[in-house]
């Protein structure tokens, strides 16, 4: 696992797809703190967290789109399959660079907490809270992510594919709200990402919801493992 | 080493390999032959754990590659068809990247500089693995499937790519890791195959169609004696042919004779099948003694590689009738050229299933003939050479 995740880092480096990934991360997020907090003159990040909601998701594919389907394109999944390493460590490796970026991006903008701090009083659990929050859906749509691109050999079209899903994720609340069957309206509702993440940025902490992001995380890196697993059946 | 055990792979209705068995012992060379297709790179990838076989067992260095497939691999060193290479890395990085994967113990830099100064690419290692031409990357595939150095190796067509002094170079590196490591190669080359292996595997549309040392497939496909006789007769005329074919047919144990062209002045050659495991040498030398005769070369047709190649792709050995009939080399092959042109000159006027009878007929009709009437049908091929 360590093998592929120093390649993984090393390649977002080269590639320069971790430089893209953080300025536009960097770019949008200062965009949304100075237009939401500094110039609403108020300690409240609340509204710029959930907002971040839809660029997170639009960014995440940047970070997963080349991962896999690379590999089969170039042939190199060849090398990783027959050394003598396990599929989780294959996948977990890959799915723990992607994270390591996502973090490195927080962590940048961490900044902006540290000003919130020095021109006023900042309730500090929330505040963290909602970096927190982000880094539990980070978890959940890199896995996701990393999944689509275990499907195909283009990373172009596995780009498009992860951003219609997840934005379909962003849209769960919309359609559970025009259904009139209560129990799939509990359903979709319950499977929503979106209520969860701003139930979180409001300051509730909410077990359950860090429960759903990190098993979401684990089910779409399982997912992932029998991508390979049945291309090696095939 | 590696123990193949009816091994089976299905794509779909498609069966890319058929029930192959095999074993491969410690420091063995063994060279996988086959046409385009016919399932080597299938099998290899079998055998490294990339694909999963439909049914069958393989044993790595009695690891299962199925059950434990981490065991078997860290046995394994591949080098597929396409490198497995980042082309995004310097070679450096590259390697130690497999160094990582593979979880070599060994002494890093050490090792490294080893398998990089043995495939003899110590000069590129802090290039981009993209700015190499092709046979340096197939060197750097190389070295990264000795890394951690594997007692199996398994090379996927290693030299498609590379310029003669190159492969020479492989393959010369290739005998060198034979002596320490179990190899398996494949190739559609010949030569190649003959150069470097001890043991051949020819496989021909996912069945092993010969199995053995060179001499051996070559022993196993002939049981029949042939040969190929000069005799200088006593008249040095046609009249000689007729006699000496005659003569020779009438020793025992003689199943064919034909006489062939006119070598040298008034010097015929002569085909001469004998039955199976009969030598009829010494009979043939006797006879030409009490004759007068001189016999001026005795040549055995042994088949070669390529001969037993082609004999194996074209799908002869599957019916030995066949194998029989196509064999008789050289005149009878062109007298079916000659049958060809005939049918192609009356083309125009006839239907294609006449066509077809015609040339049956017409080859059933030659057949006969050269089975009893040996010297006219000579005598037209000599005319038309």
């Amino acid at each position: 696992m360590g093998a592929i995740y120093r390649r993984e880092m090393g390649a977002y480096f080269i590639s320069g797809a971790a430089y893209v990934f953080l300025a536009v991360f960097a770019l949008l997020f200062g965009i949304f703190f100075y237009n939401g907090v500094i110039g609403s003159g108020t300690t409240e990040t609340s509204a710029m967290f959930s907002s971040m909601f839809i660029f997170v998701l639009f960014l995440i594919p940047i970070l997963t789109m080349r991962l896999l389907s690379e590999e089969k394109k170039n042939r190199t999944d060849q090398g990783l399959l027959t050394a003598p390493v396990g599929l989780w460590s294959i996948v977990l490796g890959k799915y723990f660079a992607a994270l390591t970026l996502f973090v490195i991006a927080e962590s940048l903008v961490f900044i902006y907490s540290i000003i919130l701090a020095v021109l006023g009083d900042v309730v500090w659990s929330t505040l963290l809270g909602n970096y927190f929050a982000m880094l539990f859906l980070g978890a959940a749509f890199i896995a996701v992510g990393l999944f689509i691109s275990a499907l195909t050999e283009n990373q172009m079209a596995a780009a498009v594919a992860s951003m219609i899903v997840l934005f379909m994720l962003y849209l769960l609340d919309s359609l559970s709200a025009n259904i009139s069957n209560e129990y799939i309206k509990k359903i979709l509702s319950s499977l929503s990402f979106y209520s969860r993440y701003v139930e979180f940025t409001q300051g509730v902490f909410n077990l359950t919801s860090v429960l759903f992001f990190l098993s979401a995380a684990f089910l779409f890196n399982f997912f992932t493992v029998r991508v390979l697993d049945k291309r090696r059946w095939g | 080493m590696i123990e193949v055990r009816n091994l089976t792979k299905r794509y779909g209705d498609k069966l890319a390999v058929d029930d192959i068995s095999f074993s491969v012992e410690k420091g063995e060379i063994l060279g996988f032959l086959g046409p385009n297709g016919a399932g080597k790179s299938t099998t290899m990838n079998m055998l490294t754990g990339y694909i999963s076989s439909t049914s069958g067992q393989i044993l790595i260095n009695g690891a299962d590659i199925l059950e434990d497939p981490i065991t078997a691999k860290s046995n394994i060193g591949y080098l597929p068809e396409i490198p497995p290479l980042y082309v995004d890395m310097t070679v450096d990085a590259y390697l130690g990247f497999m160094y990582d994967l593979k979880r070599c113990k060994l002494p890093r830099k050490a090792h490294l500089n080893d398998v990089c100064n043995l495939c003899k690419i110590s000069g590129v290692r802090n290039r981009i693995i993209r700015n190499l031409s092709k046979g340096y990357r197939q060197r750097v595939g190389l070295a990264q499937a000795l890394i951690n150095n594997p007692p199996v190796l398994i090379l996927d067509e290693p030299t498609v790519g590379l310029d003669p002094n190159q492969i020479i170079e492989i393959r010369t590196l290739i005998r060198k890791l034979g002596k320490n490591h179990t190899v398996i190669l494949s190739s559609h080359i010949l030569p190649e195959i003959q150069a470097v292996c001890d043991k051949i595997i020819i496989i021909n549309k996912g069945v092993i169609a010969a199995n053995g040392t060179a001499d051996e497939i070559a022993r196993s496909l002939t049981n029949e004696h042939k040969m190929t006789l000069r005799i200088e007769g006593s008249t040095h005329t046609a009249a000689d042919k007729q006699e000496i074919t005659n003569a020779i047919k009438a020793l025992g144990g003689v199943k064919y004779v034909r006489a062939d062209m006119e070598r040298e002045k008034g010097i015929y050659d002569y085909d001469v099948e004998a039955e199976e495991k009969t030598d009829i040498r010494r009979a043939i030398n006797d006879l030409c003694r009490k004759k007068g005769w001189n016999i001026l070369m005795l040549q055995l047709s042994d088949l070669t590689l390529e001969d037993i190649f082609l004999k194996i792709t074209m799908g002869d050995a599957a019916s030995p009738a066949g194998a029989a009939s196509a064999k008789p080399a050289g005149p009878r092959l062109d007298l079916k050229i000659e049958n060809g042109e005939l049918v192609a000159a009356e083309k125009g006027s006839d239907t294609p299933e006449q066509k077809n009878e015609l040339m049956t007929e017409e080859s059933a009709a030659d057949m006969d003939k050269s089975d009893t009437d040996d010297t006219t049908e000579s005598e037209e091929n000599g005319g038309e050479e």
